[in-house]
């Protein structure tokens, strides 16, 4: 038997519908089986990994506040992979922006700073991702280095540059040698939408984000250009669009965004930058920006479906003892089965058995 | 003296798991497929390696199990973006997340256990041998297997007709194709070899580098290991040289953390990756004339009958 791929004469508009569907079902089948193999009842495992959070306010508030930064993440990073372009450093400025938005808020403890704070935090937060990011890009364009390696070993480094801070210069000085800075001033903290509950200004702005980038993509022609230059490059020459430009716009603007979730992360939820502020919300932006198909409203779907996993994987480690890496197994996974959906788009599986052959032999 | 030889020791061993997932990856890469998955395979090969010695208490049986892991999960890549033609960065990625969490699951069990480290060549009256001795003669059987499989690599690349015709696959796969060599059965058993590579240099980490099992104690050694083979210009023997510079690198930090260096810490631990990220710059930038790298590389392939 041989698996044999058949060109489609037209994309199938019908399986890019229904692919991120059907990856969702193939991923909760194979979880199934894992959660048999290390001995835990699957229905009683998948109801409290999707079904328990959504049951009550409080973890539905909760759904919107994890998946804020992988919207805004994820919507950078579709930018740059409808360009062909790689940045999987999403990780690292997300760090550099949480850091450069709590410079401010560390500096400014204590006096009484008005309330132009947060919005400089929050400025000064994308600006430091979007120069983090220009690195990989810069060095891609100017020396033809690869953006997919140099913007992760920036992760790396963004991690230790976070450690040094709060172990070291900003570290609380009343905080018993825990490495975190002090608690953020009320006017350094993201609002909440309601007294007392969990959501945050940072969910609006993610919706935001949400429909500037699909005005953006769909209604402009710096949308079009992205898009031409990662689907036909050689066409994209010929409309004189160039790609270098692109490499570092696309960049440029995941950077930001990406840096925009670290501060409001750090500003908001947390409070006080510590190490593991992030659960690897950068990698898995990445997830939620090819099960959302490179779409914004495909994308706000998405980050919503993977906030549940990670409040899912806390929920399940906490009722019956699951390790929360399955969260990342549980993630990986679905990553693959979307790809392998994806391709249903482009090909038709043929599956050429031998047999017929094996019989004109006999014959 | 004393110190130098420690110093020349601890560099070997540090270099010797980026040898191994670099060697492998860079016959993948000769065949045409970027397989981004190296750090996901290295850290199941690490869990399932340190399993696998914990268990049976054999360094052998460990190694084998390390191995294993990294072909299964290359198996996986392999049914993607050869079978389904999937995109072979995502994949790669996606490998990657999947290893991460597979390994933690399965390293869970042995975190805070010890196992014996992997036994060391002796072999008297070269072993004693002053300062060379414990160097050339002294090491662990990784270091030997990580120098033999370059040679070995050096000779089928470029002495054997199966490496002449893998190298043209890497370059032309259409062309190759039409010729009638099965390209994807030669990229699959490609892209096994570098999971097993991949495999085996995690399992190198607890079996002879540490003696215990971290979750994500590979620490991004499967990407400087990517980045190692664009260094070495897809040449298996400017990888010894490669690995061996990024083994120092990382040593020297050590060491001066030990020496009360006045830099934080952490500059001294970003080292290695800062030091990726220039080489990749540098080498990238000589080599301005004409890429190096194998043409194929990354593209999708999907033959008409």
């Amino acid at each position: 038997m041989q698996l044999v791929l058949e060109k489609r004469a037209e994309r199938s508009t019908i399986i890019a519908l229904v692919s991120p569907v059907i990856a969702i079902g193939l991923t909760i089948v194979t979880m199934s089986i894992l959660f048999v193999i290390i001995g835990k009842n699957p229905i009683a495992a998948l109801n409290v990994y999707f079904i328990t959070p959504l049951t009550d306010a409080y973890s539905l508030q909760e759904l919107a506040v994890k998946a804020a930064p992988l919207v805004m993440i994820a919507i950078g990073l579709s930018l740059c992979y409808l360009a062909n372009v790689w940045n999987i450093g999403a990780e690292g400025q997300f760090l550099v922006g949480a850091v450069a938005g709590s410079w401010l808020a560390v500096k400014t403890n204590g006096t009484d700073a008005g309330v132009w704070v947060l919005p400089a935090m929050l400025l000064l937060g994308a600006i430091a991702g979007a120069l983090y990011a220009l690195i990989p890009a810069f060095c891609k364009v100017r020396f033809g280095a690869s953006e997919i390696l140099v913007s992760l070993m920036l992760v790396y480094v963004a991690d230790l540059l976070l450690d040094y801070l709060v172990r070291g210069p900003w570290r609380d000085p009343a905080g018993f040698n825990f490495p975190t800075t002090a608690e953020f001033d009320p006017v350094a903290t993201v609002p909440l939408l309601f007294e007392g509950g969990r959501l945050h200004l940072g969910a609006v702005i993610a919706l935001v984000i949400v429909v500037a980038a699909a005005v953006l993509l769909g209604r402009t022609i710096k949308g079009f250009e992205i898009r031409v230059v990662g689907a036909a490059p050689r066409a994209a020459r010929f409309g004189g669009f160039s790609s270098n430009q692109l490499v570092l716009l696309t960049f440029a603007i995941s950077g930001a965004l990406a840096g925009l979730a670290g501060i409001i992360e750090v500003a908001g939820p947390v409070g006080h930058l510590q190490p593991g502020i992030s659960p690897g919300y950068g990698f898995t932006a990445i997830i939620v920006a090819f099960l959302g198909r490179l779409n914004p409203v495909g994308i706000l779907i998405a980050g919503l479906f993977l906030a549940l996993t990670f409040i899912g994987g806390e929920q399940a480690q906490i009722a019956m003892k699951i390790p929360l890496d399955i969260t990342k197994v549980f993630q990986g996974i679905l990553l693959f089965y979307v790809l392998a959906c994806d391709s249903l788009i482009l090909y038709r599986i043929r599956l050429i058995m031998p047999q017929r052959k094996a019989a004109d032999g006999a014959a | 003296m004393e110190l130098l030889e420690a110093i020349i020791l601890a560099v070997l061993a540090a270099s010797t798991p980026l040898l191994l997932a670099a060697s492998g990856e860079l016959l993948v890469e000769r065949a045409g497929v970027l397989n981004l998955g190296v750090e996901g395979m290295m850290i199941v090969g690490a869990a399932c390696g340190f399993a696998g010695a914990w268990a049976t208490g054999s360094t052998l049986i460990g190694a084998l199990c390390g191995i294993l892991a990294g072909v299964v999960l290359s198996l996986v890549f392999a049914l993607m973006t050869l079978g389904l033609a999937v995109n072979q960065v995502a994949t790669g990625l996606a490998l990657t997340i999947l290893g991460v969490g597979v390994s933690g699951l399965i390293g869970a069990g042995f975190v805070g256990e010890r196992i014996a480290t992997a036994p060391r060549l002796y072999i008297p009256g070269l072993t004693t041998l002053p300062f060379v001795g414990k160097i050339l003669f002294g090491e662990d059987a990784f270091v030997y297997v990580s120098l033999a499989l370059i040679i070995g690599m050096s000779w089928f690349l470029y002495r054997t007709r199966a490496g002449l015709v893998l190298r043209a696959i890497g370059d032309n796969h259409v062309s190759a194709h039409a010729l009638g060599y099965p390209v994807l059965k030669i990229r699959t058993l490609a892209v096994m070899f570098g999971g097993g590579c991949a495999g085996l240099a995690g399992a190198y980490l607890p079996l002879a580098y540490t003696p215990f099992f971290v979750p994500g104690m590979t620490a991004g050694r499967g990407w400087i290991a990517l980045a190692l083979v664009v260094f070495a210009s897809w040449l298996p023997g400017r990888l010894v040289i490669g690995a061996y510079l990024f083994g120092a690198v990382s040593i020297l930090q050590l060491h001066a953390q030990g020496w009360g260096v006045g830099v934080p810490s952490q500059l001294m631990s970003a080292l290695p990756y800062l030091a990726t990220v220039v080489v990749l710059v540098l080498i990238s930038r000589t080599r301005s004339g004409g890429s190096t790298a194998p043409a194929a590389l990354g593209t999708v392939f999907v033959p008409d009958r």
